[in-house]
């Protein structure tokens, strides 16, 4: 079976957009080979900084034939209707058709073989279509072609293509097609600077091996492994240990198609600054990785990969880095240094002329916002007021200083370093950079109840500000990453076991939105929420987004969302039934646990007896209640209780209601759903051997109203018909 | 003249070296820019279908890098080499790569890499895909395929090379601190260095641009540079439908580029707010687009070739 080679060489691709080039490549190619019937058995695609490479093992040499039957007239229908036919099937005469009948008699139908054609054809016909509709995330034009419209466009400039095909045993052909100016061939190159001749490939393994000749490891993975195995073992020589970073490995991979992996140094009066500053700057500037000594704290040593095995064994590309360090250490030193000069609080009143966004005002009214609502959850959740405050003061004061200009990804942490070099609270410091946590389902959850306050008073104040001015998420678009904010807040609330009404939380009655255009923008570029504004805020939808994200939550950590939809559709429904707002089910933690007893009440027996018990009554209602147009929400009369099943279910559905509702009262949820599971023996007997449909009216209702009493004390615990099952 | 010894050195062996690839030595712009892309020679000849092939030195000024000559590394006025091919060649990285090798930047020595870097310049409506050319972990090019430049497509598209001479220079003289290049070449009392030539004026200029700095004329200017660009261009237009010329786009395109530093200089100020920051980005934008549209109605851009759209 033949196997396919395929190169495009270019000038330097975007580390960041390799990978997903190569797994494109490889989806697009075998996705059009598959629908043209050219069925395969492997394939696999390499990307290095500068070629992305496919290969598809096991092909067949040839499409499989194809048989077409095209239906056409009756015999003997008219002449025009033949002809029309004719032309359609590509048919000479209608000698060539075959006559079928069917019911309705005889009729044309038209045969076509259709040869399938040698497979080098087709992917001669395939490959330019994917080059020229492949999806890179930015794409560009070039040279002289680029003055016609239509031009090819490419990652960036691309100089050639390989496309050979063959079966292993012989030479393959060159798949020969032409797009955007190139045309392919089976010769490429090797490593810019190390090799120096363009070669012939025949097939992959050839191509892979030739590729390691000339100085290319055209696998990012073993790229990726080269570095760490090498960066590992430099730094261990030396005493040191790497601190691994996955994705700088991923981006340093991509710049290199010969790895070389050396070691350099830089001051030790550098490593005064704190150690993520001098990360980050090795890091995002200079492409290096850090290294620890062995108790853990960073050592003056730094690990860059190059690109070319240097004739004097890397002295100047050492000495070069290293003096590019030193500068860029000397600068976040500097920043360093000079943030600290300034205290946090008097950096406060430049945010009167920042923007947070045109409709929600500066970031010293978002700042104020914060304030207030940290310090009104302060003694909800067991932090100190004073101490709160001030956190919220300053959790963001560290925006303005140098080094978080320099480097934003530090935001926060460096608001704990000067705060701390200020003199202030352990728990105030650690607020500036614990109240942007959790930023990510990885990321930890603050514990310390001051970095609980203003974590949820941001997020909090994040979620109300975008409802109110209505820009919520939209399918995949979440600009503001207010899903993130709400999963921030759940899991603030549930991981601290804390108690909280949201309701109360997310902007109850006022509106803190009053905001006057900030200093010296023009009022034009302004739209602010004014006072005289609509409170146009609807805080049950955005409690419901809660609901939304918390059933995400929920459903990853294995809990059915059925029985979220039971626990929140409690007070959905009391609302309905005008028993007023209190029923609303808005404090998390409450929510949680009630769906945790409820999961394990529905894993017993009883449990499950008794959903279908309550099922059945609600069904019988329903259809009922929809004959009679009525409902039966009036307490049943114990004096026409007919049969004992009656009487027994009458007397246990009062208890069992009382003992819920007292169980769900002092937060037992286990001990209601057990109170519940009491109910069970009376409603199987009841549903044994009492017909509910009586031919007597009055006992009839009365037996419907019964029915009506099960539902009502379920729902002491939830609302059994959004339950599955 | 040693590229290594001298910052002239370096400079010359550029331009040389340019210049048997055939591209147009040019001088300096004589207005304050930016960056070399402001220069005429970039910007406009950029646009349109006719060839070109230019270099030169361009002196910048970023009125908020002053440090008053106190940091080794940051200027409001340094040097930068512009390297403008049209279309651009499908050699033009072994051109580079050519070009570091002749100011003695060997790459079987040095790591040398391409890192993906895309520009933009929102003031210029231009925007690019290329790369900033690492040495040994040092940014000391950018390279760019144009594609987009005062909002028009380009077509062709170019290849620009701006060289940081003064960073190029350090790096081949192993000086850590700019104020120490040796600028002439020579050696004791004849030694000129960089701090010899230009220590004074970032003191002076840092003391102007961040401190002194006449804010209400510049924001008069402003208004007068940016009123001059539109009646020039309104005035220029000649003719009608196919034989539609632009008779004076040079001395419109000269007020947008002082539009562009008088901003510069305000911002560096401190007396723009961030929202009023990106409307005179803007206003700049819209004099850069209409510039670069009057200038497709010119013989330089090709117009006497191809009859104007």
């Amino acid at each position: 079976m033949p196997d396919l080679l395929l190169e495009i060489f270019s000038e330097e691709i975007p580390a960041r957009m390799q990978a997903k080039a190569a797994d494109d490549l490889k989806a697009m190619v075998t996705n059009r080979l598959v629908e043209a019937g050219l069925v395969y058995e492997g394939a696999q695609a390499l990307v290095t900084p500068r070629r992305l490479a496919l290969t598809v093992a096991g092909l067949p040499a040839r499409q499989p034939d194809v048989k077409e039957e095209r239906k056409g007239p009756k015999v003997g229908a008219p002449e025009q209707a033949i002809a029309g036919f004719l032309r359609a099937a590509g048919l000479a005469s209608i000698d060539q058709a075959k006559v079928q009948a069917d019911k309705k008699g005889d009729f044309y139908v038209a045969v076509t073989e259709k040869a399938g054609r040698p497979a080098i054809e087709v992917i001669a016909e395939i490959v330019p279509e994917v080059i020229r509709a492949f999806p890179w995330p930015k794409s560009m034009r070039w040279g002289a072609a680029s003055a016609k419209p239509g031009s090819l466009t490419w990652v960036r400039p691309l100089h050639s293509i390989v496309a050979t095909f063959g079966p292993e045993t012989e030479e393959p052909e060159i798949v020969r097609f032409e797009v955007g100016g190139v045309t392919s061939g089976n010769t490429t190159r090797g490593h810019r600077f190390l090799s120096s001749e363009p070669f012939a490939v025949k097939r992959f393994e050839d191509y892979v091996a030739k590729l390691e000749k000339a100085k290319v490891v055209a696998d990012p993975a073993r790229r990726r492994e080269i570095i760490l195995t090498d960066a590992k073992n430099l730094a261990f020589a030396q005493g040191f240990e790497l601190v691994e970073d996955a994705g700088l490995l991923a981006e340093v991979a991509g710049l290199v198609e010969w790895p070389v992996v050396l070691m350099g140094s830089f001051e030790d009066e550098f490593l005064a600054i704190p150690p993520e500053v001098i990360r980050t700057t090795i890091r995002a500037n200079q492409k290096c990785f850090v290294v620890a000594s062995r108790d853990g704290r960073l050592a003056n040593r730094f690990v860059l990969v190059s690109n070319i095995e240097a004739s004097d064994g890397g002295k100047a590309i050492v000495a070069g880095n290293e003096r590019v360090i030193r500068a860029r250490l000397s600068d976040a030193k500097f920043f360093y240094e000079t943030d600290l000069k300034t205290k946090l609080e008097d950096r406060l009143p430049k945010f009167e002329q920042i923007v947070f966004h045109e409709k929600l005002g500066t970031q010293a009214e978002r700042i104020a916002r914060i304030e207030r609502l940290a310090v009104e959850l302060a003694p909800l959740v067991g932090a100190d007021v004073e101490k709160t405050r001030r956190a919220a003061q300053l959790c963001k004061a560290d925006l303005l200083t140098e080094v978080v200009g320099e480097f934003p990804e530090l935001q926060g942490l460096m608001g704990k370093y000067y705060a701390l070099a200020q003199g202030e609270d352990a728990s105030v410091a650690a607020a500036c950079e614990d109240h942007y946590k959790p930023a990510g389902a990885g990321d930890r959850v603050p514990t310390d109840p001051v970095s609980i306050a203003v974590a949820l008073a941001d997020k909090i104040d994040t979620l109300v500000g975008f409802w109110a001015i209505d820009e919520k998420p939209t399918g995949s678009k979440d600009p503001y990453a207010l899903r993130r904010a709400a999963l921030g807040v759940i899991r603030i609330v549930l991981e601290n076991g804390l108690r909280l009404r949201l309701l109360n939380c997310i902007g109850a009655g006022q509106n803190p939105f009053v905001i006057q255009p900030p200093k010296g923008v023009p009022d034009t570029l302004m739209q602010p929420f004014t006072a005289s504004d609509k409170w146009a805020f609807d805080r049950l939808d955005l409690l419901s987004f809660f609901a939304d994200r918390l059933k995400v939550q929920l459903r990853e950590q294995g809990a059915r969302h059925d029985l979220v939809d039971a626990v929140f559709a409690l007070g959905n429904s009391s609302a309905e039934g005008g028993s007023g707002a209190e029923n609303l089910q808005d404090d998390l933690l409450l929510i949680v646990r009630r769906v945790e007893a409820l999961g394990a009440f529905l894993g017993t027996d009883d449990g499950r007896n008794l959903l279908a018990g309550v099922k059945r009554a609600a069904n019988i209602l329903r259809i009922e209640e929809k004959k009679d147009g009525a409902s039966y929400t009036a307490a049943p009369k114990a004096a026409l209780f007919a049969q004992d099943e009656e009487k027994a279910l009458g007397a246990a559905v009062a208890i069992a209601k009382a003992d819920a509702e007292k169980a769900v009262a002092a937060e037992d949820f286990a001990g209601a759903m057990a109170a519940m599971a009491k109910l069970r023996p009376a409603v199987d007997a009841f549903f044994d051997k009492v017909t509910v449909n009586a031919d007597d009216k009055a006992l009839r209702a009365n037996r419907l109203a019964l029915l009506n009493q099960i539902r009502e004390a379920t729902r002491a615990v939830a609302d059994f018909s959004q339950i599955q099952g | 003249m040693d590229p290594a010894r001298s910052f002239q050195g370096l400079i010359l062996t550029l331009q040389r070296f340019w210049a048997r690839h055939g591209c147009v030595i040019l001088q300096p712009y004589d207005m304050e820019v930016g960056a070399g892309t402001f220069h005429p020679a970039t910007t406009l000849r950029s646009l349109g279908s006719r060839p070109w092939n230019a270099a030169y030195v361009q002196p910048s000024r970023r009125p908020k890098d002053g440090r008053y000559g106190e940091n080794p590394n940051r200027l409001q006025h340094y040097y930068q080499y512009q390297v403008i091919l049209k279309p651009s060649p499908p050699d033009l990285q072994d051109l580079y790569l050519q070009s570091l090798y002749a100011i003695g930047i060997d790459p079987k020595v040095h790591d040398i890499r391409f890192v993906e870097d895309d520009w933009e310049s929102p003031t210029l409506g231009a925007w690019g895909l290329g790369w900033e050319c690492w040495c040994d972990g040092m940014e000391v090019s950018q390279f760019t395929y144009f594609q987009q430049v005062a909002g028009i497509e380009c077509s062709p598209v170019s290849g620009e090379l701006t060289y940081g001479l003064e960073r190029l220079a350090m790096y081949v003289q192993g000086v850590d601190r700019v104020y120490d290049l040796n600028f002439n070449g020579r050696e004791g009392a004849e030694k000129v260095t960089y701090g010899d030539v230009f220590l004074q004026a970032e003191q002076e200029y840092s003391r102007h641009n961040f401190e002194h700095a006449d804010t209400a004329m510049l924001f008069e200017q402003f208004r007068m540079a940016e009123a001059a660009c539109q009646k020039y261009l309104a005035a220029g237009w000649s003719g009608e439908g196919d034989t539609r010329r632009h008779l004076m786009v040079l001395p419109a395109y000269d007020q947008c580029i002082k539009a562009s530093h008088v901003f510069n200089l305000l911002d560096a100020r401190g007396v723009i707010s961030v929202t009023e920051r990106q409307s005179y980005i803007l206003r700049v934008r819209e004099l850069a687009k209409a510039c670069g549209e009057a200038w497709l109605a010119t013989d330089g851009a090709g117009a006497s070739a191809v009859p104007a759209a």
